[in-house]
């Protein structure tokens, strides 16, 4: 097979990723993924290459914590059979293949616009992108956005209901567009690009800004000491605890629970505000820096964390008790907004909305990074793909993640490493970082130059798989149950429009 | 029953909120209004250090509306910066929030350029639309906070309303991406006047990281005056509560 197999985290020569015609590359591709679900796309993305474009492919098998890379030189004037007619999964990374490039595809189910970013056509703006429409007397149509009732990012939801029922919706997004990805190319010092990365999703700081930091100290053949690992570790799972106890907030206010939107909301407020006493700021922005403990965490900071946590856990513990006890939210949550594992699988799902349907896909137990190998990670599970399971995981990974600290501050490292990046990025090499942040598995890709320099910074948040499982769920439901359904995903508009 | 659990979790939740959120200390550390003492550094690369090229030279200042409050220069050169907690940084004017080397006065709302209307007809209750044009979700969460139990923002009549219609001023957060520059047009001309602009964040005070993106369009902002600006990364809920309440409460 015409592919290389690399590690999470590791860098290899771009030369090395072998390079097949279109045709071959795409029996290959799908022949890797098609009926095997422990392997999935992480990326797929192009660049140019003169008047060519060049497709690199990157599929994880989660059994054996491998990554497949493959490339593929095609032209732009080539019409291209799409992986998505047999694999759903590929569909967004196809369309934004055509977005960027202006390949086009034979067959591909739906070429809609992504984030209208560097488009070939700039006549197409995102306000006059023709929505999919139903012609009928009996349907109506609904349009939210993109401006929301709440403090909220931008997106478009484009409801065709019949009566109350939601028949279709279709997400356009695209308005947090700001080129993340080029500014990347273009800030050229390390303090700039770690300052971009923590802008990637504000929601998830630490996820991103840990990938940025893995990805920068691969190519630069750096190994993290033990304290800088161990305080990436420890970040990644606060960050986990404050979110979802935001969630759980806010799922409780989506369907009018007073006392759990109150309480959840205030519960968070100790985690970030602990962050904050840690790096000096509330969502952790400053705290991770490729090769730097900046602030290391001390055997005080653990003696403080120790006591917050102390308070914390008996609180929300008795919360959650009432919450998943009360019979009028919990038939709010139960059999609502339902996503099969079947549709799981299709599209891609990862993170938390792929656990929800008993679909294993959790990066810290499939392919280990930082300290968590050691913490022998098992991913939380549930069944039903409904709103319940979506809330239920993030009690239990509240619970998990509590326990991970625990474990940790037992054992704080003492001895910080100071040695600093000596070497400069290699040259001609390509590197995938993957992370489990709070969402799911965040993917950055890089590419360099023959000076060494990044040629190309391919971001993909978890959310880019997950829209459309957003989408699949509300179908047949109550236009109501709108709101909890997006609450329960908690997607991110940032991390997807870049 | 049911009642009787309800209490038990109030009573074990005791009182969170903040008694006076104009005078709260926070705890730990926090990366406030900075400091600039008069020692002398390597000026090239103390300006060169900075991501956002937020420090300038002849004073050495740094500008508020551009920093990160990443505490890079503090951390490289703590003789020459130190970043206080103080929280209260917002201010309506821009030149305000620029900090001169020696200086060490507060940043505040400057009453006599305050539009004379602000504070007869916001001064008890001000009512908001939030947009979000490109910002990372940050600055979102921490206006969300601002409204939680702890700051609870609304004890001042200040609230965050669905319809722009209902809205005395907006608020933005976030580059302003050329993607949003429609939107934002439109919610702002469907306010009633009188009505104010407020920017939170430093991607909304200056764009930030992304300010020479060209997927940025702030030509939205040229046509209208900026009634206060609350810079930080994202800003801290004490410093967008004291800013507001700055903008509204103050007297000539």
């Amino acid at each position: 097979m015409n592919y290389i197999s690399i590690k999470n985290n590791q860098t290899i020569l771009l030369s090395d990723i072998p390079e097949s015609n279109y045709e071959y590359f795409y029996e290959m591709i799908t022949n890797l993924v098609v009926g095997r679900i422990e392997r999935h796309c992480v990326n797929y993305f192009g660049y140019k290459v003169g008047n060519n474009v060049k497709l690199i492919c990157c599929i994880a098998d989660d059994l054996t914590h491998e990554i497949f890379l493959s490339t593929c030189l095609v032209n732009k004037a080539h019409e291209l059979e799409s992986f998505s007619s047999q694999l759903l999964c590929f569909e967004k990374f196809e369309r934004e293949i055509h977005e960027n490039f202006g390949i086009n595809y034979i067959d591909h189910p739906w070429l809609k616009p992504v984030r209208y970013a560097n488009r070939d056509d700039q006549s197409q703006t995102i306000n006059n992108y023709p929505f999919f429409s139903i012609n009928s007397e009996e349907l109506h149509e609904v349009g939210v956005g993109p401006i929301h009732a709440g403090i909220i990012e931008p997106g478009h939801f484009r409801f065709i209901c019949n009566g109350e029922q939601i028949l279709h919706l279709e997400i356009q997004l695209g308005y947090q567009h700001k080129g993340v990805e080029q500014l990347f190319l273009k800030k050229k010092k390390l303090l700039q690009r770690a300052t971009l990365a923590e802008g990637i999703a504000g929601d998830t700081v630490v996820g991103h800004s840990v990938t940025f930091a893995h990805v920068w100290e691969s190519l630069c053949d750096f190994e993290a000491s033990r304290d800088i690992e161990f305080a990436r570790t420890l970040a990644l799972e606060l960050e986990r605890i404050a979110v979802h106890v935001g969630d759980l907030s806010a799922a409780c206010t989506d369907v009018a629970y007073q006392l759990g939107s109150a309480v959840f909301g205030r519960l968070r407020t100790p985690i970030i505000n602990f962050l904050q006493e840690w790096c000096g700021n509330r969502l952790a922005k400053g705290l991770v820096r490729p090769g730097q403990n900046q602030f290391p965490f001390s055997p005080v900071l653990a003696e403080r964390l120790k006591h917050i946590l102390d308070i914390f856990e008996p609180e929300f513990k008795e919360m959650a008790e009432k919450l998943f006890t009360l019979s009028s939210a919990l038939s709010r949550f139960e059999r609502t907004g339902i996503v099969s594992n079947d549709d799981a699988v299709k599209i891609g799902a990862v993170g938390m909305a792929a656990r929800m349907t008993n679909l294993d896909r959790d990066i810290r137990s499939s392919h280990p990074f930082s300290l968590y190998s050691e913490l022998n990670h098992e991913p939380i599970l549930k069944r039903h793909g409904d709103v319940y399971s979506r809330i239920q995981i993030r009690r239990k990974e509240v619970e998990q993640s509590l326990k991970y600290i625990r474990k940790l501050i037992a054992n704080v490292p003492t001895i910080y490493s100071e040695n600093k990046i000596s070497k400069e990025p290699q040259s001609n090499s390509f590197c995938l970082s993957l992370v489990e942040g709070w969402r799911g598995e965040i993917c950055h890709c890089a590419l360099t130059d023959r000076k060494g320099d990044l040629m190309i910074y391919k971001i993909k948040d978890p959310s880019f798989h997950n829209w459309l499982a957003l989408a699949l769920a509300v179908r047949n439901n109550e236009i109501s149950d709108f709101p909890i359904c997006n609450k329960s995903f908690n997607l991110s508009y940032s991390g997807h429009d870049l | 029953m049911v009642m009787f659990e309800n209490l038990k979790i109030l009573f074990h939740q005791g009182k969170q909120f903040i008694p006076d959120p104009t005078t709260v200390q926070i705890p730990g550390i926090f990366r406030g209004r900075p400091y600039i003492s008069g020692e002398k550094v390597d000026e090239t690369e103390l300006i060169e250090l900075c991501p956002t090229d937020a420090i300038s030279s002849n004073p050495i200042s740094i500008d508020l509306g551009k920093c990160t409050f990443c505490g890079e220069c503090a951390m490289r050169f703590p003789e020459k910066i130190t970043f206080t907690k103080e929280y209260k940084i917002a201010t309506n004017e821009r030149d305000r929030l620029i900090i001169k080397e020696g200086e060490n006065k507060p940043v505040e709302v400057n009453p006599e350029t305050v539009r004379k209307e602000i504070h007869r007809v916001f001064g008890k209750s001000l009512k908001l639309r939030q947009i979000s044009a490109g910002g990372d979700n940050s600055c979102e969460m921490e206006l969300n906070a601002a409204n939680n139990v702890q700051f609870d923002m609304s004890r001042y009549g200040i609230e965050f309303v669905a319809s722009p219609r209902h809205a005395d001023g907006i608020v933005i957060t976030g580059p302003m991406t050329k993607n949003m520059a429609e939107a934002v047009q439109i919610c702002y001309d469907a306010m009633p006047e009188p009505k104010i602009i407020v920017l939170v964040g430093t991607d909304a005070i200056s764009g930030g990281i992304f300010a020479d993106s060209p997927a940025i369009d702030r030509s939205f902002l040229g046509k209208y005056q900026i009634d206060l600006y609350i810079p930080g990364n994202p800003a801290h809920p004490l410093s967008i509560v004291n800013g507001l309440l700055d903008l509204t409460r103050k007297l000539k």
